[in-house]
């Protein structure tokens, strides 16, 4: 035994200690990995020896490697070992490794839990110590939950060092296991006033860190922590009070004014940048950051501080020459700029300043605030500065920076600070001379935005564009540029899409039918060529007017010369576009060579005009019935994910339920708060009322376009691009505009004010110039709540879209079998089944038939009875079984001539809403019913009403504002031989049963000479498998869905079908709905999905179907219509 | 505070403390990010930056970069505060420290930090208890240390 010790130590003599490994990792610095890898071989023979001072001596070798990236995580036992050594030296040791090793995935660290209470119960402090500090690193909810209690007894340890720790820690505890908030909290609070700064310091922390999360429980501490913040000292103290103070307060807003003084006191006295930092921060900024966004109101006003103060106090600090202050001062600035842009806004010339700095982090921040400080008055002088700065900047990331700063400066809310377009446009044909820069398609955005807006400026854009087409071989120049190049995009557009504006629209034809075009990306191309056409037009238009018509052959010529370019391009796109326009050049040629005048067709291509979209649009799209955009697509993230928060729900369980109310009620009172603050806004907004015809006039006045040369350019000098105008010219145009606005304005003051003293000797003085004063140049078109007539028709198209979505969707999903002969599958379809004989050879028709026939029988009778009435006999009725189509009827003997010809087919989708396309049926509660109108008489329908007599279950979507009862217009009239459909949208509550709907259509008919009101009777049947929509489904969702016990069994026997058993399964897919998930023989599953999310499945064998749904009825109908389908055959 | 590293000019890291638990390849990934990040900063620039939806306060000092991660609540001129607190204590306790000091003695340097800081929460804002603590600690360790070490020593002590 003896020999094994002496043995032992003698080993230990030639081990490496960390400071030999240290020295070797640095010595083999070549192959460190080799090094390392013999070192922990070493150290894996160390861990396996029994004397605990080697296994110490690894384990802080490998806590060394832990850091160097290296995985450790095998000697995870080991380290628990040393840590239970019984000597201060390794239980440090293996402390520190596993606060560095262990993290909530450890398993060992169960193994700890009695080795760390042991500790925390030891006569030596520094024991104790130890354990507190590794166990802040590895605190896992079940050792906070089994060591909550130890803890807080060693929180009134009679060791101030032990205390503290010990307060510390609790917060850890608290996170990880809220239980042992509530009792721990009173001695929590009794630590507030401990004797010890270091404690109290602690308890100050952990409380703050507390109401930080929830400050609503913390509120009847105020009092304490107002003494504290009175009496202390510390600084680390009095930044956490402050802290916390900025929590408490919004709450408590009386709290605001006794918090004046104190306040007020440290801001002036401190020397301490953090604190004074902190009581900006806090008093002007934390109430605005969550947990309480709905109370705007910075702390500012419960404190009735002046913001100047703060603002005065945030200038020391950016005038500081220390870069931190610097920044961290422009940060807090830009953060009250939201509350009090007042106060900010007058320090703009020190911000301007920050943009000279070194330091590319402090410009930014400047920038950041530059945003918000604008104003009519002075935009233009800013954005002045910052194009100086974007030709000195260096680094391409910050010019890229400024570039995209000076376009969001002036485009932000709705150009609302521009008075100038022209300027505007000017600067940003600027921006098109920076190299390599990414935002070319943000400004070829802005300029597209601003020529189609604003309209008064088309023609100084186009002039503009016209130039930068001109010069488009600078743009492209070198690679390097290629992202300017989009640009292009948008002076092309511009260009051809206003060319009348154009001055030389010839010119601007030929530049862009260079053949160095062609290098330009497809995209651009294409616009390119398009809008070669439309100069085309127009340059016709005009060389027409003359005698000589050998200048529009010309013209015609040019194109035909130099399309073929772009005919050969590799870009479909380009390709398709060229080839297309180059043979309607090819023809209008020809049409030329005879003499014929082809102007007006060839401009009629391209008229029309295009009008701006509300960005509100959407709104007017209504909601459709049981989509509910607020409830979740997916479940909501669970609970466990904000366990940490847990510490909240302990002391505020009432919170998650008022938010919801108060919510609602906010939004009602809001609502009418915001709409009169928006007509506010609009009353006062230039450029919401028609611009007075007499700004217009100013701006004519002024000296404008006419005195900016367009001069040709010189090719030899690369750099600038000349003709165009400095934007520079504009901010003195804009000067001398405003001006002569202000005198003019003077003018009919003072002619007002000789009134006014004439009348009554009052006084009114004009004051400096404000805001409102400046009236625009330009008048920008925005819609913001009206909205054109057709873009309601727009939204309708969309629905339309999505609902042939799903046509093709169910067609393409489900090819059929050769042999399967398609019944008519475009709703335009049909030709009446006058007799049953007609289409006797399509036999999946026949259900259709007989059930129409059937009914038309009983409606004969019917008729027969009460032949006063003209109209009825024509009644329509929709078979499920035949998908998305259709039934057709039409007039019966001794009935009206001219609607026995007429006939209505009846087109039925069901309609998925859009997110249903993206996979998610729940709630799908609609159908669209498609119907073709077609006249088959002589004479002119007009007037057309559609209505149908709602059931419960189903109703006909009105427009709103309408009664139950009445109709929908057709929004169409049919001329003699025309058909022509319209859609119609039910609401559908269950979808269970089949439904049959009972329904009218009335009409016009008008003759030569007459004109009657006639009337037509229907029924619309919605069958359960119009329901069903395909879904495909993999075979393991299918087995899992079956094994899942949710879905009712029922089944039917197939009698009498003698057909190929995969026509049985087409049949089934095809007319019902299905699609197969798998098949074995003849055997197969099939599956399919109603709109409202049922899930069917079918096990199909040659003489019978078994099958699951979740909903019987539903299942029970499906079936019934299944065995009809083949009944029939 | 989220976390704290220590590295060195040429990216080498040289202490890491967590205090919000993270496994080890999450660790790694915002060590390099953050290590290139600083290291790319210029030297005048200032000392703090915004990461993800943290902001990042670090500073040098010779070749050692001292890097901490706060919440965007948390005051950044107090954590640069405690990092020139954290180097005053290394200062004082190895004697003008240097980047050796803090390789080789890589323990050491953590004991003088969790002294200081505690689940990332200043726990004792005198320089002078910290050190002392220290002290007391090693004078522990040294104990004991000479506990185990042969008799003869012992007696010697005695």
């Amino acid at each position: 035994m003896a020999l094994k010790i002496v043995k032992g130590s003698i080993d230990r003599m030639f081990d490496k200690n960390l400071q030999d490994l240290v020295r070797g990792i640095r010595n083999h610095k070549e192959d460190e990995a080799k090094y390392i890898s013999t070192c922990i071989d070493e150290i894996k023979q160390e861990l396996k020896q029994d004397n605990i001072a080697v296994k110490a001596n690894a384990v802080c070798k490998l806590t060394y490697l832990q850091m160097l990236g290296y995985d450790v995580s095998w000697a995870a036992f080991n380290i628990v070992e040393v840590m239970s050594s019984s000597k201060f030296t390794y239980k440090r040791i293996g402390y520190l490794a596993a606060s560095q090793c262990f993290h909530e995935s450890t398993d060992v660290i169960m193994l700890t839990t009695n080795q760390i209470r042991k500790d925390l119960s030891s006569p030596n402090q520094y024991d104790t110590g130890v354990a507190l500090t590794g166990l802040s690193c590895f605190v896992t909810p079940d050792l906070a939950r089994d060591l909550a209690n130890d803890i807080m007894t060693l929180m009134s340890h009679t060791k101030p060092y032990i205390r503290k720790k010990a307060v510390l820690i609790m917060y850890k505890v608290f996170l990880k296991y809220p239980e042992s908030l509530r009792p721990a909290f009173p001695r929590l609070k009794e630590k507030l006033e401990d004797p010890d700064p270091g404690v109290q310091s602690a308890a100050v922390n952990v409380i703050c860190e507390l109401a930080r999360r929830n400050p609503k429980n913390y509120l009847s501490l105020a009092p304490l922590f107002f003494k504290l913040m009175t009496s202390s000292t510390n600084n680390w103290v009095l930044i956490k009070i402050i802290k916390l103070f900025g929590a408490l307060t919004p709450l408590e807003p009386r709290l605001g004014k006794k918090l004046i003084e104190p306040l007020t006191n440290l801001i002036h006295s401190t020397s301490a940048m953090s604190l004074l930092y902190e009581c900006v921060n806090t008093v002007y900024i934390d109430v605005n950051t969550p947990p309480l966004p709905s109370l705007s109101l910075s702390l500012c006003l419960y404190l009735s501080l002046p913001p100047q103060l703060c603002v005065q106090k945030l200038r020391i600090l950016i005038e500081d020459s220390d870069q931190n202050l610097k920044y961290l001062g422009l940060l807090a600035m830009s953060k009250i700029l939201k509350t009090h842009p007042k106060s900010v806004q007058s320090h703009k010339d020190l911000i301007l300043q920050c943009l000279d700095d070194k330091d590319e982090s402090i410009r930014l921040r400047a920038l950041d605030l530059l945003y918000g400080m604008v104003s009519k008055k002075n935009l233009m002088e800013i954005v002045k500065k910052l194009m100086l700065h974007v030709d000195k900047a260096e680094g391409t990331t910050y010019r890229d920076e400024l570039l995209t700063k000076i376009i969001d400066i002036c485009s932000q809310s709705n150009y609302q600070y521009i008075t100038n377009f022209e300027w505007y446009i000017s600067i940003l044909v600027e921006l098109t001379r920076l190299e390599g820069t990414r935002h070319g398609h943000l400004i070829a955005s802005q300029m597209l935005d601003v020529a189609i807006r604003v309209k008064a400026i088309r023609g100084f854009a186009v002039a503009q564009m016209a130039t930068l087409l001109d010069n488009a071989h600078l743009l492209t120049g070198n690679m390097q540029r290629m992202g300017i190049c989009e640009v292009l995009y948008a002076a092309a557009w511009i260009c051809g899409e206003f060319s009348e504006h154009l001055e030389n629209p010839m010119q601007t034809l030929e530049a862009m039918l260079r053949p160095k075009v062609a290098t330009l990306p497809g995209h651009i191309q294409a616009v390119y060529v398009q809008n070669a056409a439309k100069l085309f037009a127009t340059v016709l238009k005009s060389q027409e007017g003359n005698t000589d018509s050998t200048a529009a052959q010309e013209t015609s010529q040019l194109m035909i010369d130099r399309l073929p370019l772009f005919v050969q391009s590799a870009n479909l796109e380009v390709q398709e576009r060229a080839s297309c326009i180059l043979q309607l050049v090819k023809y209008i040629q020809k049409l030329q060579q005879k003499d014929v005048e082809v102007a007006e067709e060839v401009s009629a291509l391209f008229a029309g005009e295009l009008n701006p979209v509300a960005p509100k649009a959407q709104k007017k799209v209504p909601v459709p019935e049981g989509l509910d955009l607020d409830s979740w697509i997916n479940e909501p993230p669970s609970e466990s994910e904000s366990e940490d928060e847990q510490p909240k729900a302990i002391f505020a369980k009432e919170e998650p339920k008022h938010s919801r109310p108060r919510r609602e009620e906010v939004d009602e009172k809001e609502l009418a708060k915001r709409r009169e603050a928006r007509k506010q806004e609009q009353a006062n907004n230039p450029f919401y009322i028609k611009a007075s015809p007499s700004s217009q006039k100013v701006y004519q006045e002024a000296p404008g376009v006419e005195h900016i040369p367009v001069v040709q350019i010189d090719l030899s000098v690369p750099l600038k691009v000349p003709g165009l105008p400095m934007s520079d010219q504009y901010v003195k145009l804009e000067e001398e505009r405003r001006q002569k606005e202000r005198a003019e304005k003077k003018k009919k003051e003072k002619k007002k004010r000789k009134e006014k003293r004439s009348g009554r000797g009052k006084k009114h003085d004009s004051g400096p110039e404000s805001e409102e004063d400046i009236t625009p140049a330009h008048q920008v078109d925005i819609v913001t709540e009206e909205m054109p007539e057709w873009s309601i028709i727009t939204s309708y198209i969309f629905i339309k879209t999505k609902s042939y979505c799903v046509t093709v969707h169910v067609c393409s999903s489900r090819p059929l079998a050769d042999s399967e002969k398609l019944p008519v599958r475009s709703h335009r379809a049909a030709e009446a089944p006058k007799s049953p004989t007609e289409d006797g050879d399509a036999t999946s028709q026949e259900p259709k038939k007989k059930s129409s026939k059937e009914k038309r029988e009983k409606k004969k009778d019917k008729d027969r009875d009460r032949k006063v009435r003209i109209s009825t006999g024509l009644f329509l009725c929709l078979l499920g079984n035949h998908s998305h189509l259709i039934l057709v009827s039409s007039g019966l003997p001794g009935i009206n001539k001219c609607i026995q010809k007429s006939k209505l087919v009846f087109c039925f989708l069901p309609l998925t809403k859009v997110y249903d396309i993206q996979g998610n049926l729940q709630d799908g509660s609609q159908v669209v019913v498609s119907v073709i109108f077609e006249n088959k008489c002589d004479s002119f329908l007009k007037s057309m009403e559609f209505n149908v007599l709602d059931s419960l279950n189903s109703k006909l979507q009105r427009p709103e504002g309408s009664g139950p009862h009445d109709g929908l217009t057709v929004p169409f009239q049919l001329p003699p031989g025309v058909s022509n459909e319209a859609r119609f949208v039910f609401t559908v509550q269950s979808i269970i049963m089949p439904q049959k709907l009972k329904g009218t259509l009335t009409f016009i008919v008008k003759n030569e000479d007459s004109s009657t009101h006639e009337k037509l009777d229907f029924k619309l049947h919605f069958t359960c498998t119009s329901y069903l929509i395909t879904t495909p489904c993999y075979s393991d969702a299918f087995a899992k869905l079956l094994e899942s016990g949710d879905l009712k069994c029922s089944s039917v026997r197939l009698e009498g079908v003698n057909m190929p058993f995969h026509h049985l399964l087409a049949r089934i897919c095809f007319h019902h709905h299905f699609s197969v998930v798998e098949r074995i023989d003849s055997c197969a599953s099939m599956y399919s999905r109603s709109i409202q999310g049922h899930h069917v499945c079918l096990l199909v064998k040659t003489v019978s179907i078994d099958a699951k749904c979740d909903e019987p009825t539903l299942l029970g109908n499906v079936l019934d219509e299944i065995k009809q389908t083949f009944s029939q055959c | 505070m989220q976390f704290m590293l220590l590295f060195s000019r040429q990216g080498k890291l040289r202490l890491q403390k967590w205090y919000v638990p993270l496994c080890d390849k999450e660790k790694k990934k915002i060590t390099r990010e953050l290590v290139q990040t600083v290291l790319a900063r210029k030297p005048k620039m200032c000392s703090f930056l915004e990461w993800r939806d943290l902001k990042i306060v670090y500073k040098r000092y010779a070749s050692l970069y001292f890097c901490c991660a706060i919440e965007d609540q948390d005051n950044e001129l107090i954590t640069l505060e405690i990092i020139h607190r954290y180097v005053e204590l290394l200062d004082k306790y190895f004697g003008s420290v240097c980047e050796l000091d803090i390789i080789f003695n890589f323990e050491k340097a953590y004991f003088i930090l969790d002294e200081f800081l505690l689940g990332g929460e200043a726990q004792e804002t005198s320089k002078k208890n910290v050190l002392k603590a220290i002290e007391q600690a090693d004078l522990l360790q040294e104990v004991t240390q000479e506990c185990q070490t042969p008799p003869f020593t012992m007696k010697m002590n005695i």
